[in-house]
């Protein structure tokens, strides 16, 4: 009983939700009060004592419904017809199946049968297990002629601890895991017990031969749903971490649509993470300075003798931040991460204008408040995107038409890559707009190495930023942006 | 106030907590009745997260009208620290006695000999001024000292400051309050915590750790009228239907704060106050804002009000 409560909290961990011993512990007591009779509250119960986020919670309640789809209470005892097997594999690992094998079948090695590097089959000559072993061939075929469900799981579940199927991570391991299996079930004497009856050349030896390739592909079609189960529970959540882990670092220029949903979830994330940190920096307080007026006030009661002594703070700047993207070809995909960052953070940097150019300057502000992001973004690349792109008269645009957006609280954000079709670039305007501003932080998607090539105006901007650098990953995007916060600390 | 006219004797099950709380007219889900439930039983503080307007400052208050039991609200705010949610020392009364004082102190030390045999005498009262007389609990010690145990509200933790989540700690785990010159006192009988958090920030880990989770969420249209039923009683059913169905298509519109069960009943409030037994696009567009707070999207639900009203009346009348 405690066992699938661990193995639950296990899972839940590999998946990647943080759950404390004092956290395992209340669930076990939570578990004790509701018990399992009632899925439904148990389900409730353990979210509440386990799942400590929204993101949590809906981690929880797909774990929930895949991992106790087989610990269900009432075990099903009547043999179920063969085909999709993931439930019957499951469902003998039933922990209330009174007799001492339902107690191990939980998929857990438990402590004494786990053989280090047990590479034989059924090679444990404890328990159960044993007997399983003695005689496996003749109890295969037989296992896998009977259609009995409930057994069938059972030698599957047994055969999974042994073979560590819980261990898995990637569903490449899949097949690895499969043959594992079948080697802990003892498949290899069914082999030869095959070549055997094939070798006899016989009617009767051909049928038996028939009966074993049927037998072991019913044990492999077992198995194969056993080990995606466990994959679905243990492994899953896994591989996916480590794959955002690699999106992190992966050049936003190169992602495909569906990466583009995978990146959504990890910005959102990381603009979380941003956010809480900055949030705690702007509360510094200016500790050791009296604020003598607050301070008489506040003890005028006591006759004025300060008890309550009440210090200076010092007004923190808010962040503005005036964003200016270039929005034409090549670059267009990276606004699209940065402005997705920059309206998840919404929250923290509620001074946030945003324009974008090619040839023109357009303010996009009202199309990304009203619209959703991804239609706001298309309208504004199907609008915006068509022209050659002119760096110096955007720069014109906005210290012509929006020059009062700019004033020494604004860090000026520039997402572009410099190549301005060798027009004017403005560079008094620029250096106007740089002197103005509190920071000038230009991001750009090409490599250094390519930066003021051809028709790149950008290391002619750059003695003016305040800093110019290469910006292609999420992890770049995440760098840069804790950079622009850091200056309202 | 309803009466349940039962002693509060503890909660046997999470349907016994639904009735509980249904007797004071607070309807609950099934997972918030769990939750209650458990921290009932583990003696553990829930944190119920949430948008605005959902109920979950209500839920505090319905369980301690349900249990009977004192309501100790703390409503966090940034700078909010110990003196304003432990205890204080009453300062003006430490410094009124020792000006009464200062004549007998002559008394005390008349007859000692120099500074050191003055000092010890005095020392032998220092703590007169820094004990229980002088201590002015704020709720957190407060609701260590109820006697018939309390329910402590902690409204929206997540204003607080970050160190302000560190001085909870002690009290929501052991549930003792230590002032260091009086010594630790422990609750004498565990009360019932509830905390809330907008979430506009993250909650730190220890805190999480220490509470048990629950999120409320905006409610479906069924349970939705459930509770305006139980707190507007005098609504028609018709018009019932009707705006609850007309809340639950604005919530799908694209606006920025979403009305929610508070903003619902206000406006139920409202239209019966305007004898309306059904929606009607020029009644609904005169009473906007009474669901909607924020001028841009009253100005975008305007200009849908035909719609979803025609939408909302025909889906009334094509089951009937």
């Amino acid at each position: 009983m405690e066992r699938t409560l661990t193995n639950y909290i296990r899972a839940l961990r590999t998946a990647g939700a943080g759950v404390s011993t004092t956290e395992a512990i209340d669930a076990a007591r939570a578990l004790e009060l509701v018990g399992y009779q009632d899925r439904g509250l148990l389900k409730m119960s353990l979210a509440a004592v386990l799942a400590k986020s929204q993101e949590e919670e809906v981690l929880h309640d797909r774990l929930f419904d895949l991992y106790f789809s087989y610990a269900e209470t009432k075990p099903p005892r009547q043999p179920q017809s063969e085909g999709e097997d993931q439930e019957d594999s499951d469902s003998a690992s039933d922990g209330s199946d009174s007799d001492s094998e339902g107690q191990e079948s939980n998929g857990q090695p438990s402590n004494g049968q786990k053989q280090p590097g047990s590479g034989q089959g059924g090679g444990s000559g404890q328990d159960k297990s044993g007997e399983a072993g003695e005689d496996a061939p003749l109890d295969l075929l037989e296992l896998a002629q009977s259609g009995d469900a409930t057994r069938m799981a059972m030698a599957m579940a047994q055969a999974g601890a042994r073979a560590d199927v819980d261990q898995i991570r990637f569903a490449t391991q899949v097949p690895y895991f499969v043959r594992r299996m079948l080697e802990e079930l003892g498949a290899e004497r069914l082999d030869k017990q095959l070549m055997a009856a094939l070798d006899e050349r016989t009617e009767e030896g051909t049928a038996r031969a028939e009966a074993l390739i049927e037998a072991r592909s019913t044990l492999m079609r077992n198995a194969r749903a056993y080990v995606e189960a466990r994959f679905e529970v243990f492994g899953r959540s896994a591989s996916e971490a480590f794959m955002n882990e690699v999106m992190m670092d992966r050049s936003l220029g190169a992602l495909t649509k569906s990466d583009m949903e995978r990146m959504k979830p990890i910005i959102a994330k990381m603009a979380k993470k941003l956010a809480a940190k900055h949030a705690r920096r702007r509360k510094v307080r200016n500790r050791g300075q009296l604020d003598l007026r607050r301070t008489l006030r506040a003890n005028a009661g006591n006759d004025g003798v300060p008890f309550d002594v009440i210090w200076k703070t010092k007004r923190k700047d808010k962040p503005k931040i005036v964003t200016i993207c270039d929005v034409s070809g090549s670059v267009a995909r990276y606004v699209r991460f940065l402005l997705l960052v920059l309206y998840a953070l919404r929250e923290k940097v509620t001074d946030l204008e945003t324009f974008c150019f090619s040839s023109h300057l357009v303010d996009v502000n009202q199309d990304l408040e009203s619209l959703p992001f991804d239609a706001a973004m298309d309208k504004i690349l199907r609008e915006v995107g068509n022209g050659s792109t002119d760096y110096g008269r955007a720069f014109t645009d906005l210290s012509r038409q929006y020059d009062s957006t700019i004033d020494k609280r604004t860090t000026v954000l520039i997402l572009g890559d410099g190549r301005n079709n060798n027009g004017d670039p403005a560079m008094g305007i620029f250096q106007d707009i740089a002197a103005k501003a509190k920071r000038v932080i230009w991001l750009c998607p090409e490599h250094p190495a390519s930066w003021g090539s051809g028709d790149s105006a950008l290391l002619q901007y750059k003695p003016f930023c305040s800093s110019l650098t290469h910006c292609s990953t999420v992890a770049d995007l995440e760098h840069a942006l804790d950079d622009v916060l850091l200056a309202y600390g | 106030m309803t009466h349940t006219g039962l002693e509060f004797a503890g909660f046997e099950s999470a349907d016994t907590v639904s009735a509980r709380l249904a007797s004071v007219g607070y309807i609950s889900t099934a997972s918030i009745s769990t939750a209650v439930y458990l921290a009932h039983h583990l003696r553990k503080p829930i944190l119920i997260e949430g948008p605005a307007g959902v109920g979950k400052t209500d839920l505090a208050r319905s369980l301690s009208q349900s249990m009977e039991f004192p309501l100790l609200r703390m409503q966090c705010y940034e700078g909010l620290d110990e003196s304003k949610a432990l205890y204080e020392w009453k300062y003006g009364k430490q410094l009124l006695y020792t000006q009464i004082l200062k004549e007998k102190i002559h008394h005390l030390i008349g007859d000692a000999d120099g500074l050191d045999e003055s000092f010890k005498k005095l020392a032998g009262f220092q703590d007169l001024f820094f004990s229980r007389e002088f201590l002015e609990p704020r709720p957190l010690l407060k609701a260590m000292e109820q006697a018939g145990g309390s329910v402590l509200l902690i409204d929206e933790i997540d204003k607080s400051d970050e160190e302000f989540e560190a001085l909870l700690l002690e009290v929501l785990s052991d549930y003792q309050v230590t002032v260091p010159e009086i010594g630790t006192v422990e609750a004498i009988v565990p009360p019932l915590v509830i905390l809330t958090s907008n979430n506009t920030r993250e909650l730190g880990d220890a805190l999480k750790r220490r509470c048990l989770h629950l999120h409320i969420d905006f409610p479906n249209a069924d349970l939705e009228a459930r509770i305006v039923r139980s707190r507007v009683p005098d609504i028609s059913e018709r018009l019932l239907a009707q705006l609850v169905a007309f809340i639950q298509l604005v919530r799908d519109e694209n606006i920025r704060k979403l009305p929610s069960i508070s903003e619902t009943i206000d406006w139920a409030k409202t239209l019966l106050l305007l004898h309306a037994d059904s929606l009607d696009p020029i009644m609904v567009r005169n009473t906007l804002n009474v669901i909607l707070k924020r001028q841009t999207d009253i100005a975008e639900v305007n200009g849908q009000v035909d719609q979803l009203v025609r939408k909302v009346l025909s889906e009334q009348t094509e089951p009937a």
